[in-house]
């Protein structure tokens, strides 16, 4: 019960945090001082107290959709596992829900871009579909090297099957898989090389296009959204990087918090020291991260 | 005749849908009764019709012999589960469909094609009951024609325009393809049994290369009918050439009758080998991928959802494949969730798809054309239509909390399973699947947020010659229905899991299942109607807190920011076609579309425009250039066929004098001759 808590608790309150460390690690490496660690924070409290503008040419969509987004993200994140403690919703099956909410936030954060009938916001609402189309797959590929490690189709099993698997056989598949979901990652919380969320140009953006028209609590709602969905991904990501368990319960919860920020860190170094590929490149890596969990399932099967 | 009551329901249902258009014939053309009596007749049909289904799926199977000797075997019909299952999408159709039409296609503006309509609408559905119900062959395909040829003159009934007629004519030709294919496999099937009667074979009937023709055969003249790839090629045009409620019954209902074939034909053979199990599944998976890539391609709107019926097939068939391996090598519960799978999404792509022809259907009654490119902003204009079509769009995109996503999920379960299993054909084949139906459910998502962003958000592309007013509420009440319905099958499956378990142990002739059937065991449909609730519930009250906050009336509403660009127009709007530009450049191999570019000439740019047409592969580029070839080659043919009567004589003559060197005993002759 008291897992449960925290895992909400984590779920609601850590998110912001991440985004926060990436951007000190930026400061970092380029010799800025950076804003403060708990930037987003301030900024969403400073959102939730705006008011709203809103464009003539939209309709109720415009505005449920940020809070269908997050409502969706959320729920997919009441199924993942933190760590080795269990995951609040857990059954079998839940895996394509969960993937299957993470699309349901997409359709709503696109229509509501297209809403606008602004060329920018649906230039972006088509970028984020396109590549959702290659991401999906290797999702799904990655799922089937759980499912099949675990023998289990319950999300929180199969996460924590790399901690008891623990053999070399699976080992080879585990290393693929995480690269192809740390690509994953990547690309679905749009940050470099996919997307380069700081950009000044909105012709060359993904996700920060398609929200240009939301204001006050509703860009609030969806900056949220935005970090929630970081925050979710990397947790699933955590449990193939670092299976480790120690055994006490405050223990874990603490190296899971420390692994979570060290996930930001690592985003944050990706940010650092590469550049942003072209927009017609970006397929190519997403269909390495296909390539690379598709083969992590060849491997496990041979 | 208490036994035989549920059969005599749904006989009577039919006949009352088959009469539902006769008043009409014999009254004025000008008066609105003759419509409102049809409605009413489908209606009262429908009912009576559904009271006999669920007392079959209560009950248990009835059967009849009908007191009628054809070819020397009695005529029997039987309602069993897999028939009453796929009955039920029949007769909802027909009587929501009907009253859809009071609105859609009046008679007081409809005076000539009104009453045929209304005839051949309640022939076709008849005709598919009538087929679903019987156990001979001759009767099958009298109820396959009494479906097919009124849907041919249902697709023409503005066969004034010659795109209408040129559509009727492809549909023809090609489900008189389908119902020839099906002659040949009736012929094996009397060869081997000796009868006309439907039924399963046992193993020591048949050698497996009988079966194998049988099997393909029932797979081309049922996949035609079901629009499987690449027997597609009549679908796309037929469906868009239709008016929408015709639309609608083609490619929600009737499209699933090749699906009742298929699964009741390859039920009826024994033993099926692993590799039938595969084929199928690879066609599910190439008509998925494909119906989808080339329905993002298309500009006309009802294409675009015709060739959606393509993939939604694709996803039913990959459900049947995977029972079908299942049931090769001996896998309950692949049987178990792949039928599950294949048989809701039956009812589901009935429902949603029905929606979405009908929500379109306004939506083009609204703004005067199908081209999503010239359409925009109507969701201001219609919003209850446009929430409808909303509704449609996110349950055949497989989102949850609605329908497709509950069907989509015993497909990916089965699919897991397979995947997990030892047997390489197994695990590989499954292991291909999986991700493809993600990317099938992608590319959906895709073309559907196309779709409802260019026809029903943003602005108005091109002025409006009137403004659109709200559907009529009989135009309303059958879309809401509808939309209720995929609500309530998203939210609370379980409700059909009972007659989902029913239908797939009726398909279970081998008694693999040994008659038990637990999916809701096996599934856990709680949890989805839970996280189903508790997604529109927190959606609710979370909006409805920011409502109060926000108060969006009171919030200044102004011009889209669009970067600071302070008069953007509607012209400025991302049109469909770039909006899909990315993806169909991903598919330009497969689409290959015909783009004409404008011609850059001089320093200053002229007017100029941009033009793509998607051409259907297998019609445009295949069938056609080669019955031009053919009618090439018989044009060779042409100076023996002059009108000469002087040569027609030569001919005669010619024949005569060759039937004589023929009749003639020449060796004889000449042995006379030389001989003495």
């Amino acid at each position: 019960m008291t897992n449960i808590f925290i895992h909400i608790a984590l779920l609601l309150i850590m998110p912001p945090l991440l985004l926060g460390v990436i951007n000190k690690t930026k400061a970092l490496f380029a010799g800025r001082r950076g804003p403060p660690v708990l930037q987003l924070y301030y900024d969403l409290i400073k959102l939730a107290r705006k008011g709203v503008v809103i464009s003539q040419v939209t309709t109720w969509v415009f505005t449920a959709a940020p809070v269908i987004t997050l409502t969706a993200i959320m729920l997919a994140g009441l199924m993942v596992p933190m760590g080795p403690f269990q995951s609040p919703v857990a059954f079998t099956g839940d895996l394509i829900l969960f993937a299957y909410l993470l699309a349901l936030s997409r359709f709503f954060t696109t229509t509501a871009a297209l809403d606008t009938g602004s060329a920018f916001e649906g230039m972006g609402a088509a970028r984020e579909v396109t590549f959702a189309c290659l991401s999906e797959p290797a999702l799904f590929f990655a799922l089937l090297v759980l499912a099949k490690m675990s023998g289990s189709l319950v999300l929180t099993n199969m996460l924590h099957a790399p901690l008891a698997a623990g053999s070399q056989a699976s080992a080879a598949s585990l290393v693929l898989v995480a690269g192809g979901l740390f690509i994953l990652l990547l690309a679905e919380n749009s940050r470099i090389p996919v997307d380069d969320p700081n950009t000044h140009l909105e012709l060359t953006m993904i996700h920060e296009v398609m929200v240009l028209d939301h204001s006050g609590p509703l860009l609030g709602i969806i900056l949220y959204g935005a970090a929630v969905k970081l925050f979710v991904l990397s947790a699933v990501l955590l449990h193939i990087v670092f299976p480790f368990q120690s055994g006490s319960a405050l223990l874990d919860w603490s190296l899971f918090v420390l692994e979570m920020l060290l996930t930001a860190v690592a985003v944050g170094v990706v940010e650092s020291v590469m550049a942003r590929l072209q927009m017609r490149n970006v397929q190519h890596l997403l269909i390495a991260a296909i390539l690379l969990c598709g083969f992590g399932f060849v491997l496990l099967m041979r | 005749m208490q036994s035989h009551l549920s059969i005599l329901l749904i006989l009577s249902s039919a006949a009352l849908h088959a009469l539902s258009g006769i008043p009409g014939l014999l009254m004025s053309r000008r008066t609105a009764m003759s419509e409102r009596i049809a409605t009413v007749f489908s209606c009262a049909a429908t009912a009576i019709g559904l009271a006999g289904v669920a007392l079959v799926f209560l009950r248990g199977t009835d059967s009849m012999v009908l007191p009628w000797n054809v070819m020397g075997d009695p005529m029997k019909v039987a309602a069993d589960g897999l028939s009453a299952f796929f009955i039920v999408p029949v007769l909802v159709m027909g009587a929501l469909g009907s009253a859809y039409g009071l609105g859609y296609w009046p008679q007081s503006k409809h005076e000539d094609n009104g009453p045929s309509l209304r005839l051949f609408w309640g022939w076709a559905i008849a005709g598919m009951i009538l087929l679903l119900l019987a156990r001979h062959a001759v009767l099958f395909m009298m109820g396959w024609e009494i479906m097919a040829l009124p849907a041919f003159f249902l697709v023409s009934t503005e066969h004034h325009l010659p795109e209408v007629r040129r559509a009727g004519w492809v549909y023809l030709v090609a489900t008189h393809i389908g119902t020839l294919t099906l002659f040949a496999m009736f012929a094996f099937f009397h060869w081997i049994t000796g009868s006309f009667e439907m039924r399963a074979l046992a193993v020591s009937e048949a050698g497996l290369g009988t079966l194998t023709i049988i099997f393909l055969l029932a797979l081309v003249g049922f996949g035609v009918k079901a629009g499987m790839m690449p027997f597609h090629f009549w679908l796309p045009a037929a469906h868009a050439n239709a008016p929408s409620h015709v639309s609608a019954l083609l490619s929600g209902v009737m499209l699933k009758i090749g699906i009742y074939g298929l699964i009741r034909f390859i039920g009826f053979l024994p033993d099926p080998p692993v590799s039938w199990g595969v084929i199928i599944l690879a066609s599910g998976c190439i008509s998925g991928v494909l119906g989808v890539v080339f329905a993002i391609g298309q500009h006309d709107l009802k294409r675009l959802l015709a060739y959606h019926s393509i993939e939604n097939i694709g996803i039913i068939l990959m459900g049947f494949g995977l029972a079908m391996i299942g049931r090769s090598l001996g896998r309950p519960l692949w049987v178990i969730l792949g039928m599950a799978g294949c048989l809701l999404h039956v009812w589901n792509h009935g429902l949603f798809k029905v929606l979405l022809f009908l929500s379109a259907g306004s939506a083009i009654h609204s703004s005067g054309t199908r081209q999503i490119d010239r359409m925009g902003g109507l969701a201001k204009f219609i919003p209850r239509t446009a929430a409808f079509f909303l509704i449609g769009a996110v349950a055949i995109c497989g989102l949850p909390p609605l329908n497709g996503f509950v069907s989509e999920w015993f497909v990916y379960l089965g699919l897991f399973h397979a995947a997990s299993d030892t047997t390489a054909v197994a695990w590989t084949a499954a292991a291909l699947a999986a991700p493809v139906l993600a990317l099938i459910g992608a590319l959906a998502l895709a073309c559907f947020v196309k779709v409802y962003g260019a026809v029903f958000l943003g602005q108005a592309r091109q002025p409006l010659e009137s403004v659109p007013h709200e559907a009529p509420l009989t135009m309303q009440i059958p879309m809401g229905v509808l939309a209720g319905c995929c609500v309530l099958i998203g939210v609370l499956p379980w409700t059909v899991a009972p007659v989902l378990s029913r239908t797939i142990l009726s398909c279970d002739i081998e008694g693999l299942l040994q008659s038990s059937c637990p999916l809701s065991t096996l599934t856990p449909l709680t949890a989805i109607t839970l996280t189903g609730l508790a997604l529109i519930g927190v959606c609710l009250i979370v909006y409805y807190r920011l409502s109060r906050r926000v108060q969006w009336s009171k919030a200044p509403h102004t011009i889209t920011w669009s970067c600071g660009y302070a008069r953007p127009t509607e012209r400025m709007q991302y049109t469909a076609s770039s909006f899909a530009q990315m993806l169909t450049g991903m598919f330009r191999s497969v689409l290959s579309p015909r783009i004409h570019e404008p011609e850059i000439r001089s320093v200053f740019a002229e007017p100029s425009r941009y033009e793509t047409h998607q051409d259907e592969p297998v019609l445009d580029r295949k069938l056609i250039p080669a019955a031009h070839f053919i009618k090439q080659l018989f044009n060779r043919a042409r100076p023996l066929q002059q009108g000469l009567t002087h040569q027609y004589l030569i001919y005669v003559a010619l024949t005569v004098i060759i039937l004589l060197i023929w009749t003639l005993p020449i060796l004889t002759i000449f042995t006379r001759l030389f001989t003495r």
